[in-house]
């Protein structure tokens, strides 16, 4: 029996890394992606905002430590006592405002080339001067605001893409895999030739199974290994998590594939139907891009998507640094999904044309 | 070695299509069987239902004492299958395909080289299967149906699809596939590969088995004529037909032939007329014999 598996697992395995255009689509392609996004949008994230202050500033200087501790995460404050000099910079960019105290006044000087950081840098002082004025009256503030972060803009675009495209990588393989294997075995025979032979049947989805999860941990092997060598990824929190996680997600990718293929009279067909799938489920779960600023429905939607919970239970694992627990929920999730996607996709198969 | 198949009243309908309708035979062990009929004539179905791939709606299956259809892995292993020359494991060598196959059935690797050198792919053993020709892939359908040494064969349409050349070398590896006693179904469409390979032949139609016995009681039933021809001018046609045992005399410009049932005096009498140039000898086929029981002309 276990040579059965074995030879089947072997069997696919070489039928996979023997075929080019299915390993450059399931590891080139996604690293392409992964290089792109590391290497251009690496410089740009989590800039601050540079600020010259020219003498003593109250608001800043006297303001608690906690206040302080988390202003220095946005401004990087610059004293001088040259204001001239100070406005100067601003305007040619070298610096994004200029603060100084009159009086009660506190003077923000900006430039409005970079509308953006303009914008913020109005912002973040009109603040900063509402709070200075509640703590003056002595007075509890009434209205709290919970600044609770974007999260993932604290992120360095490295440490956000990685996990994201890395779950991409894995959900086109695994779907694509067992979509294409089931077609193909299906139309030239070999599903049927296998049902005559003397293996029972949960022997050769446990080999497709091991299969899809072996190429998954490849593929994760070689993301997070190109990634910290090239793009300094760092792994923070309970990493090794992603091995139960990208398990479950494998089985819930691979249960959209097999109803893909179950479906499709083709292999075309079948690879439309998971690229259908794939590639509108890789946007709606925040691979390319944080779904934070996403409008209410697209979260909604986002909720019934494997790929959403693989990837935030891969981001609070792998860099937001979350402990094993933050796995546990996305794992639950996604075996539910696959086991109901698989019912399905039973309900469809057929063992011949 | 071998194994016996009783296959009883089998009923498989589609639909309103009644593909396999009432068929019933027993192949003896150690025997060539061979179903023969056109496209649709319900070959294909009533072999899956031998073999077990379907269960009829109607009827029994027996492989000496199991039911096919329960799938049990103890009759599983003296089966061999060979439904398809494209059903295969994706991007393996030949040797790979054998290995994988026989692994499924517990054989030891030995056995590879053993089917490579029967099916006649030793120097193909490490091309991947898409890069062979159809007839090789045949072959190694072929040795991958046999890599575990089963005592019943099942061969569906093995020579669809190739060349003349092609099939007429497929024969020999078919005829020493129950050399050793084995018990082999094959389901065909050429009339000339039944006649050239089985021992008995079922001759099917629209569902129906027609008629089943050997090639040669099948032919000797219809008593067809036999048609000899010899070269134009050879023999002069008025002559011929008064040739006693002659039936009917086609005098054309390929030649003159004569239509007997008698051949053994005609060709006695051309001889001593010296009348031979030419000749060919033409006696009734299965295709005479689907003929009769049709009314139509065989097509494949």
């Amino acid at each position: 029996m276990s040579t059965a598996f074995k030879s089947l697992a072997v069997a696919m395995l070489k039928g996979f890394f023997r075929d080019k255009m299915a390993v450059f689509f399931a590891v080139i392609f996604p690293l392409m992606f992964l290089a792109l996004f590391g290497g251009l949008l690496g410089g740009s994230g989590g800039s601050k905002i540079e600020v010259e202050q020219v003498g003593k500033v109250s608001v800043l200087d006297d303001a608690p430590k906690e206040v302080r501790a988390y202003l220095k995460e946005s401004l990087d404050i610059h004293r001088t006592s040259d204001e001239k000099a100070a406005i100067r910079k601003v305007r040619k960019g070298d610096a994004d405002a200029m603060i100084t105290q009159r009086g009660d006044t506190l003077v923000v000087r900006f430039s409005q080339a970079d509308q953006v950081k303009a914008a913020t840098v109005q912002g973040t002082f009109q603040g900063i001067v509402q709070s200075a004025n509640i703590a003056v009256t002595g007075q509890q503030p009434k209205y709290v605001l919970h600044a609770d972060q974007v999260e993932d803009d604290s992120l360095s675009t490295i440490q956000f893409f990685t996990p994201g495209l890395m779950g991409w990588a894995i959900a086109s393989g695994a779907t694509f895999g067992a979509a294409t294997n089931l077609v193909v075995w299906r139309k030239n025979g070999l599903l049927r030739r296998l049902r005559l032979a003397p293996v029972p049947t949960w022997a050769v989805v446990l080999a497709r199974i091991a299969v899809s999860v072996a190429i998954a941990a490849v593929q994760a092997a070689i993301f997070i290994g190109v990634g910290v060598a090239l793009f300094g990824l760092q792994l923070t929190g309970s990493w090794p998590m992603i091995v139960p996680l990208l398990t479950a997600g494998t089985l819930s990718f691979m249960a959209i594939g097999l109803l893909a293929g179950a479906v499709a009279k083709s292999e075309e067909a079948a690879v439309g139907i998971a690229n259908f799938v794939v590639l509108p489920m890789a946007f709606l779960s925040g691979s390319f891009f944080p779904l934070d600023g996403a409008p209410g429905w697209v979260t909604a939607v986002s909720e019934v998507l494997p790929l959403k919970h693989l990837n935030e239970g891969m981001l609070d694992t792998m860099v937001r640094g979350e402990g094993p627990g933050a796995a546990l929920m996305p794992i639950v999730i996604l075996l539910g999904f696959a086991v109901v996607v698989s019912a399905v996709a039973s309900r469809v198969f057929r063992w011949d044309d | 070695m071998g194994a016996e198949i009783t296959a009883e009243g089998l009923v498989m309908t589609y639909g309103d299509v009644r593909a396999v309708d009432g068929v019933s035979f027993t192949v003896a062990s150690g025997e060539f069987f061979g179903l023969l009929g056109p496209n649709g004539a319900g070959k294909t179905t009533t072999l899956e239902m031998v073999e077990g791939l379907r269960k009829p709606q109607s009827g029994s299956v027996r492989i000496d004492d199991f039911v096919p259809s329960r799938r049990e892995p103890e009759l599983q292993r003296r089966m061999g299958v060979q439904l398809q020359a494209s059903s295969f494991f994706e991007r393996l060598t030949a040797r790979e395909q054998l290995d994988t196959f026989g692994a499924l059935y517990g054989v030891a690797a030995g056995r590879t080289d053993e089917m490579l050198e029967q099916v006649g792919l030793v120097d193909k053993a490490d091309d991947r299967t898409e890069d062979l020709s159809g007839g090789q892939k045949q072959r190694l359908s072929i040795a991958c149906a046999l890599i575990h040494d089963p005592d019943v064969v099942f061969l569906d349409e093995p020579t669809a699809a190739l060349d003349p050349q092609a099939r007429r070398n497929l024969w020999d590896v078919l005829r020493s596939i129950n050399d050793s006693g084995r018990t082999v179904i094959l389901t065909t469409h050429y009339m000339d590969e039944a006649e050239a390979l089985c021992d008995r032949v079922a001759i099917m139609d629209a569902g129906k088995i027609l008629e089943l016995d050997t090639p040669a009681a099948l032919v000797r039933g219809l008593d067809a004529p036999v048609r000899i021809s010899v070269a134009p001018g050879t023999l002069d046609a008025e002559a011929a037909r008064t040739m006693a045992g002659t039936d009917d005399v086609a005098d054309e410009e390929s030649g003159l032939t004569i239509t007997t049932r008698d051949p053994a005096r005609i060709l006695t009498e051309l001889a001593h007329r010296d009348a031979l140039d030419g000749l060919s000898v033409k006696g009734a086929s299965l295709e005479d014999v689907f003929l009769d029981l049709t009314g139509r002309e065989y097509r494949a």
